[in-house]
Parts: structure tokens; sequence; C-alpha cells
């Protein structure tokens, strides 16, 4: 590994590393535009240039490899002013319009503008280039060209990663353009990652552009719900509403991207269709009830001979609770793991599963997951006392007869979930759990990875997190366990799961941990 | 003034036949060389010629040559950069379209010494007819076997294409080149890689300009002592010269390298002096982008070296004579017009910079000029140069710089009168 020096301070880096990332080891930032470590090397912007010993011009950092005994100077006085002066480039033709750009507050022109110029304008506004501006490019991006700093990262993301080349670079020198190549417009399944990537206001979000503020937004680290890939994200939100999903970095899962479809998942959880309150049916009407009245009646409903279906969209806790529950407590056995998806759903040999859930691997690493045509012949074959289902709704399932059948099979229908949906309408007890942004919990993505999700702010009216409600009924049904947090619920199954053996939400922490290889 | 051999169809006229030009001991050296020396004593031969290239920046050819690797499995490229743009430069010009089978047997001789075997002649699309006449001498080449398979009997094969430009200033850039020919817009690449390693296709590859692949068959057929007996030691050959502005002849002459640019501007056999017998102001002595020179600093000997010292560059010989009359603040003005036009875009300095250079050079010429304006050119050209992945930023800076220290009165003066007192002047009269 070679060893550099970086503004006087020695760093041991791998081979292969540039200099803004040795820079990084040592907390040192190396402004930059147009680098992005996901795509390939493009050297434009300028901004990263620092000196390096023996080499009488500056260098990009970003196209300078590490090297043994490389000495790196990122303070100098000339880097200094060639960093004002791109900054000064940069805003020539810019229309420094920040009052009305939606990216502001997390602006690379305005983040490197505080921290490395602050001179005030010398080119007046009348003759600067202009081009064109909120031009509609595809489903969820908009252009402002003059915004655009030309830093290529769009460009090349749609050359390298998605390899559909819709944007490209036409005229030349201040002229220059980004846009669609003719005839094209910016629709592939990934397509929003390029607002992601864009430093500046010229790619926003037709999805979040003018909604908020960025600055007032709080982020979550969290897991995307929306298929088995389990995609690492930000919840951007406020005041216990979601504005958006960005992608996280974890090299192992999904690097620095994410679908269109997951990045637009976040809808299913702003808030239309919650449950706020538990309810109850009764003989004539659907009536409110409080969690003291679940907790007293459903356990003894349980015990009269219960059935359960766990839907794949449970965490591992949920799942454990569930069969300790189940299995244990009830003595029974009768819980069915269900992971089920539309057919024709989405997939590709990126990021998009067509398992849309994100905890199949979970549940199947826990022991409970069926086939689906299995549940469906245990569901409609005979009658049963209580049926207890969990985080999803069985009607897609089933079809909706299916479920009507099921019900006159069923004496009491319980259904927990954090949205209305047909099994719920028709239960006799509906209880609202907390979203997946609302819990801590831990899912199991495709490859076996555990991660975590985070409660990014409380569940709304009287929706509790299902963990609560589950550990809450296992006490009413004998267990000594008086689990306060997920945490100890993981950890009560990390200790009886040999495939979890030795995780703990610390060990699991940002970026996942990997199922042991376990035979089951 | 002694024989000319890179001219040489001003002496043996219809030279761009082949027969012609055979006749003349054309391709003699090509067939030695394929024939008689290895690749690698060709190489040696050029280095020890001490050939450096005639495209501007004056890079030892053999040494250049010496950069491929050694073990890389793929195959190896050969690009002549016929792309010559640089304002006040047509010298490669003259040799295409008069002696094409000159830069044919370069081509041949520089193809065989690197191991390549396709080279691509990347013509200025603006050269139509050079293109046309390239185009016939080498089907005339290919039909007498200097081209093809097995050449000469000796199991050498070579393909040569000729790739006509879309026509922009940067693809004569190396790496802009290679970006084009490969279909793509011409943004220089970042370096390192260099061509050499990974040029055409991602294979090594080099690039030479035409004048110099035209000295190549002069070196192998006449031997490098030859080359290295012409000019200074550190800069021998023979050496085309462009002449344009106020000249009494402008064009192209040969002439030895070092030969003194004062020769080149008043001498008899060459520029012929100022029309009119008005006084010198300036010269350019390398294409626009190069710093210019005042009358006492013209005694300089052209070679890359010396004029260098001088604190010009010799570039690619495009020199530009100014006389007495000539605005030296338009003058830069049209430089600097025409540097924004031919940015590539690419680098941030560059992209900007240029267009704010010929924006304030705008205020300077036409009026509107605050007084700080002619610092603010300085503080531009400065900001711009050496900070971007080619020299096209340099090449608008430094004419900038030069010119703006060298007549800084002239610009003051533009400021204090709001515009250019011939405007001015030419308005009121």
């Amino acid at each position: 590994m070679p060893k550099v020096e970086i503004d006087g301070r020695q760093v041991e880096v791998e081979e292969g590393l540039n200099v803004i990332q040795a820079a990084e080891r040592l907390g040192i930032e190396i402004p930059h535009y147009c680098y992005h470590p996901g795509l390939s090397i493009a050297g434009n912007c300028r901004m990263c240039l620092v000196e390096i010993d023996k080499v009488p011009k500056l260098q990009i950092a970003c196209n300078t490899r590490v090297s043994e005994g490389l000495v790196v100077r990122t303070q100098t006085e000339r880097v200094r002013r060639a960093r004002q002066a791109v900054l000064e480039f940069l805003l020539v033709n810019h229309p420094i319009d920040c009052p009305v750009c939606d990216q502001a507050g997390e602006c690379k022109l305005q983040d490197y503008y505080m921290d490395y110029d602050l001179e005030p304008s010398r080119v007046p506004l009348e003759e600067k280039v202009h081009k064109g501006k909120a031009l509609d490019i595809g489903p969820l991006v908009m252009l402002d060209q003059e915004r655009c700093i030309l830093c290529t990262r769009c460009v090349r993301f749609c050359d390298e990663v998605t390899k559909t080349g819709e944007l490209g670079l036409f005229e030349r020198g201040d002229h220059v353009t980004i846009d669609l190549f003719p005839g094209r417009r910016l629709d592939n399944p990934y397509s929003g990652n390029v607002v992601d990537i864009c430093p500046v206001g010229a790619l926003t979000s037709k999805d979040f552009r003018f909604r908020a503020r960025v600055w007032y937004l709080q982020r979550t680290p969290s897991v995307c719900p929306t298929c088995a890939t389990g995609c690492n994200i930000d919840i951007h939100h406020l005041r216990g509403r979601i504005y958006r999903f960005r992608p996280r970095y974890n090299p192992d899962v999904n690097t620095w991207w994410m679908c269109d479809e997951g990045r637009l998942g976040y809808r299913a959880y702003q808030g239309e269709q919650r449950i706020l309150e538990p309810f109850r049916r009764d003989a004539e009407s659907v009536l409110r009830c409080d969690w003291e009245t679940v907790l007293a009646e459903v356990p003894r409903l349980l015990r009269e001979g219960a059935e359960a279906v766990v839907f794949a969209r449970a965490t591992n806790e949920e799942a454990y609770l569930l069969r300790e529950i189940f299995g244990k407590l009830l003595g029974g056995g009768n819980l069915h793991g269900v992971s089920w998806s539309p057919e024709n759903a989405s997939r590709d040999d990126f990021l998009r599963d067509a398992d849309k859930n994100p905890n199949t691997r979970g549940l199947a690493a826990l022991g409970v997951l069926v086939p689906v045509e299995a549940l469906r012949r245990a569901l409609l074959e005979g009658r049963r006392d209580v049926l207890f289902v969990f985080g999803g709704d069985l009607e897609p399932v089933l079809g909706p007869e299916g479920l009507r059948e099921l019900r006159r099979k069923t004496r009491v229908l319980v259904a927990a979930d954090f949205r209305g949906h047909a099994t719920l309408a028709q239960a006799d007890w509906a209880l609202p759990v907390a979203s997946f942004a609302e819990t801590d919990g831990t899912f199991t993505n495709r490859g076996g990875r555990v991660q975590r999700i985070r409660e990014a702010f409380p569940p709304p009216g009287n929706a509790r997190p299902g963990w609560w409600v589950l550990a809450r009924i296992a006490e009413r049904l004998g267990s000594p366990k008086r689990f306060a947090t997920a945490e100890e619920v993981f950890a009560e199954l990390a200790a009886a799961e040999p495939a979890f053996s030795g995780m703990s939400y610390a060990t699991v922490g940002e970026r996942g941990c990997p199922l042991a290889a376990v035979d089951r | 003034m002694g024989e000319k051999v890179l001219l040489r169809h001003e002496e043996v006229p219809g030279i761009d036949r082949l027969e012609v030009y055979v006749a003349d001991g054309g391709y003699t050296a090509a067939r030695t060389a394929l024939r008689e020396k290895t690749p690698a004593e060709i190489v040696e031969m050029v280095r020890v010629s001490g050939l450096r290239g005639r495209g501007g920046a004056g890079f030892p050819t053999g040494v250049k040559w010496g950069f491929l690797p050694k073990d890389s499995p793929k195959p190896r490229y050969l690009c002549v950069n016929a792309d010559e743009s640089e304002p006040g430069t047509f010298k490669d010009r003259q040799i295409i379209e008069f002696n094409p089978h000159l830069l044919l047997e370069g081509t041949l001789i520089s193809a065989y010494a690197i191991q390549a075997h396709v080279a691509y002649v990347y013509i200025r699309g603006e050269f139509a007819r050079g293109a046309a006449i390239l185009e016939r001498a080498l089907r005339e080449a290919y039909a007498a076997g200097h081209f093809g398979r097995n050449i000469y009997g000796t199991g050498y094969d070579l393909e040569v294409y000729i790739h006509r430009g879309a026509g922009a200033y940067i693809c004569g850039e190396e790496t802009g080149l290679i970006e084009s020919l490969e279909g793509k817009r011409a943004y220089p690449r970042v370096k390192p890689p260099f061509p050499a390693t990974v040029g055409v296709f991602g294979c090594p590859t080099i690039v030479n300009n035409v004048e110099t692949l035209a000295c190549v068959p002069l070196i192998v057929g006449r031997g490098p002592e030859w080359f290295r007996a012409i000019g200074p030691e550190k800069c021998p050959g023979p050496k085309l010269y462009c002449l344009s502005g106020h000249v009494q002849r402008p064009g192209v002459y040969e002439a030895p390298m070092g030969i003194s640019l004062r020769e080149l501007v008043y001498g008899e056999a060459f520029g012929g002096g100022i029309p009119g017998g008005k006084k010198l102001k300036g010269v350019i002595p390398g294409g626009s982008s190069v710093p210019v020179l005042l009358p006492e600093e013209i005694d300089v000997p052209m070679d890359f070296d010396s004029v260098a010292q001088a604190g010009s560059l010799l570039g690619s010989c495009g020199i530009i004579v100014m006389d007495e009359d000539t605005c030296m603040v338009d003058a830069l003005r049209v430089i600097a017009r025409f540097y924004h036009h031919e940015s590539c875009g690419q680098c941030t300095p560059c992209r900007e910079g240029t267009g704010w250079l010929e924006r304030v050079l705008e205020h300077l010429e036409f009026g509107g000029a605050r007084p700080d304006e002619v610092d603010l050119l300085l503080r531009i050209a400065d900001n711009m140069m050496g900070n971007t992945i080619c020299l096209l930023a340099d090449a608008a800076a430094m004419p900038t710089r030069s010119f703006v220290t060298k007549f800084r009165s002239e610009f003051e003066e533009h400021v204090r009168l709001d515009g250019c007192p011939k405007r001015l002047a030419h308005a009121e009269g």
C-alpha cells in the first residue's frame, strides 16, 4: 500500500485510489464537481486542482492516482486562487437565481462559493449567455441549461451506468449545453439518479421540486422497501411526512444508485389510507377501540386455535415474534410466511428485483416462508377459528373471491398493517401498526444481507410499531420476555438463530451484515 | 538558399503524381527501410536525427515513438495529424496538396517503425481539395504496391485510411483528434494515460504532424547525419515557415531551422518587408496562440529553444506580421473571438474564460469598458493558463498576456477614449 503525504500528513492507502479519495481518509476535503466515484473520470470542472511535488502545473486530484512517496498540497495560496478562479468562471454565465432554485441548500456552487470564493461578480447579468430553462426532459426530470456547469455527470451516468445514452453535449465553448439527443426522453428506469448526482440546480426532480426547502428536511438512513434488493436509502422527511427517498452509498448492495420505482415508492407511505386507531367489529358496526382492549381480547382469541400469515414486508423482528407466538407460546406451528409479488413485476439485472418484498429472504432464514400456492391451499381448505394476518393484504394473493371464501371459513379475522386494504376492511380486529419508516427493525435482502431500518418519526395517531404490538401479545400469552425495543428483539433473535449468530444493531450498522451460511 | 526537400514541388513540377515522385527517387527510402532495416533501427535513426515534432510542441519524434509499450498485445496505430487549423498556419497543406507522396512515404516508414498495420490520416474537414489529392495519391500508391499486403515482398502489411474532420480547431489536439476519429465529440482526453499507451480504440497510438512525417523519408534516405547537419544542433532539419499579414510576399517558405525571424520578414528570398514601407509593430512567430514579439525582438533564430528564450514559441511557424497601423486591441479581439468559437467547452476555465475575454475586448474596442478591465484581461488569462486538459486555454491566454503587457498604453487609450481611436476617427471622418 503506497504511503502518501497530504498537507504534511502521512497516510497509507490502497493502490488505485485517487488523491481526492486519499485526502478523504485524512478528513481533507478536495472540492470537486465532475468527479463521482461511480463514474469515469472526466477531469473537466478543474475544481480539484492541487499541487503535486515536483510537478510544475497544478494537477487535478481526481485523475492523480496515489503512488509511493506522492506529496500533495491542497491548502496553498496557489491552490486557493485556482479554486477561486474556477468558481468565478463557473459563475460567469450562471443566472445566480438561487432564491427560486430548488437546489438551494444542497448546491455545490453555493457551498463552494461560501468556502472558496466570496467575491462579488465582475460580469454584468445582461451579458450572460442564455440557454434553455425548465425543459421537461423526462417523467422525473427537469433541465435548466443555464444553471448547468457541464460537469457531464448525468451524461456519463446514462452512458456508463444505464447504458441508455439519452443525454449528450451540444454546441461548443460557452454555448455548450446538455440536452436530449433528438427524439429521446430521459425515461430509463433509473433516471432519477441524475438529479441526485447533479451538483447544481440544472437537473431537478419533477416529483420533489418546490415541495420543500431542503434545509428543513431531516434525513434518516433506511432501506428501500420496494423490492428484495434492499437498496440503502435516506428518508428525507419533515414532521411525520416523507418528501423523498435518496439512495445511500452501500458498496455491497446498490453502490450510489436506486431505481425510479423505489424512489417513488415513498408515496405508499405518505399517509393516505392510514388507519390511526385499532378497530373492532361487532354484529352491527365497526368501533374504534384502544390498545388495552386489543391486548386483552386478541391474545384470548388466539388461544382458541389460531393460524397466522406474515407477509415478507414484515421485519425480521416481527417475523421472529410471530414465530415465538404461533410456534412456541401457542404450541401450534400454523405460521405461513408469504412473499407475494404481482405477475410481470418489473425486473432487470441491475437493481430491480421481481420480488417486490423487502424481507423474503428474512422469512426464509427464519424458516417460516411457504410457497404462495401452499398458502392458498392452506387458507382455503378448511375452516378455522382465528386467523391473524400481519403486514399485508390477502386480496391480491387469493383474489377477491378467495378472500370472501376465506372470510366465510374464518370465525375471527385479526389483521395488522400500516394502511387500509381489503383484508383489514373485512377484519374483526384491525390493528394499526407503524410503516417501515416509523419503526426500528431489519430486513434481509435478496443477497442475504441483514440491513437496518429506523424510526424516522413516530407512527401517526394510535398506530404502534409492529414489534411492540407482537411483543405485548406475547407477554399476554405468557412469554417471560419484556422487550422494550426492537433492538432487544433482534438480540434475542440473533442468539436463537444460527444464521444471525453474532449480529446486533451495532454490528449490522449502516451497511448491513451477511447472514451466516447455515443449512436449514 | 539550398535545395528544397519539403517543397520539392517547387523544383520538380508534377511531383504530386506517383511516376514523377518515383523518378525523383521517391519510395526508395521506404523500400530500403522495409527491406534492409528493422523497425528499431528506423526509430533509432529518427532519434539520432534530432527530429522534433513540427506540430507545435517540438517534442523529439524518436523519443515519442519510444513511449509505445513493448509488451502490449494490442495493435498499434499511427495517426497523421493533418488537421492544420492554427490561424496563420498553412504549411502542411502545401505538402498535402503538392507533395502528397512525401507524406505517404513518411507515413509508410513511420508506421513500419512503430509496427502499426493501420494508419489514419486525419485531415481537416475544410481541406476538401487536399483530401481529394491525397486520396488519389494513395490510390496510385496502393496500385503500385506501396501499401496494402506484403509490401515490397517483405511480409509487412499497412492499410491507410483518410479520415476527413468535421471542422473544429480542437480536432488538431492529438487526443481530441483520437476522439473525433472514434466518432465522438473531439473532447481532448485527460492525461495520463497518453496516446502511446491508450490511444485510438484504446490501443497504443502515435500521432504525428504532417511535416514531421514528411521529414522521415529524408532522414532514412539521406541519413540522420545529413538531417542533423541542417540548422541548430538541438533543433535540426529543414523547416516550413508560413508568412502572413503585412508582408510583401506572404506564403510558405522552406529554410533551415534557426533562420532569423528578421530574415523571414524582411529577406528578399522571403517576405520582402512590409508593404508601403511602413514600420513593423509586432510579429506573432508561431501561430495566433503564441506571445507576440516586438520589432526589437525579431532577431531571434527560428527554432524551438531560441524562440522560447525570446519569450514566445515557435509553435507551428505561423508568422503573422503586423504593421504600425494595426490596432493591437482589435487584433487581440479577433484572436480571442477565434478561441472562444473553437473552445470545445469541456474545461471550466477555457469554456468560460475564452468568451469572457472576447466580451471584455469588445468593451475595449467598441466602448463601454470599465477602467479595471485591462487588468481584468490579465487576471482572466492568468486564471486560464495551465489549468485545463489541453492547451487551448493557454492558446487564448498567452497572446492576451503578451498583447496587454507589451501594448498596455494602447489598451488604456481604448478605455480612456471609450473605444478604438481608429474606429472613432473613421466615424467622425
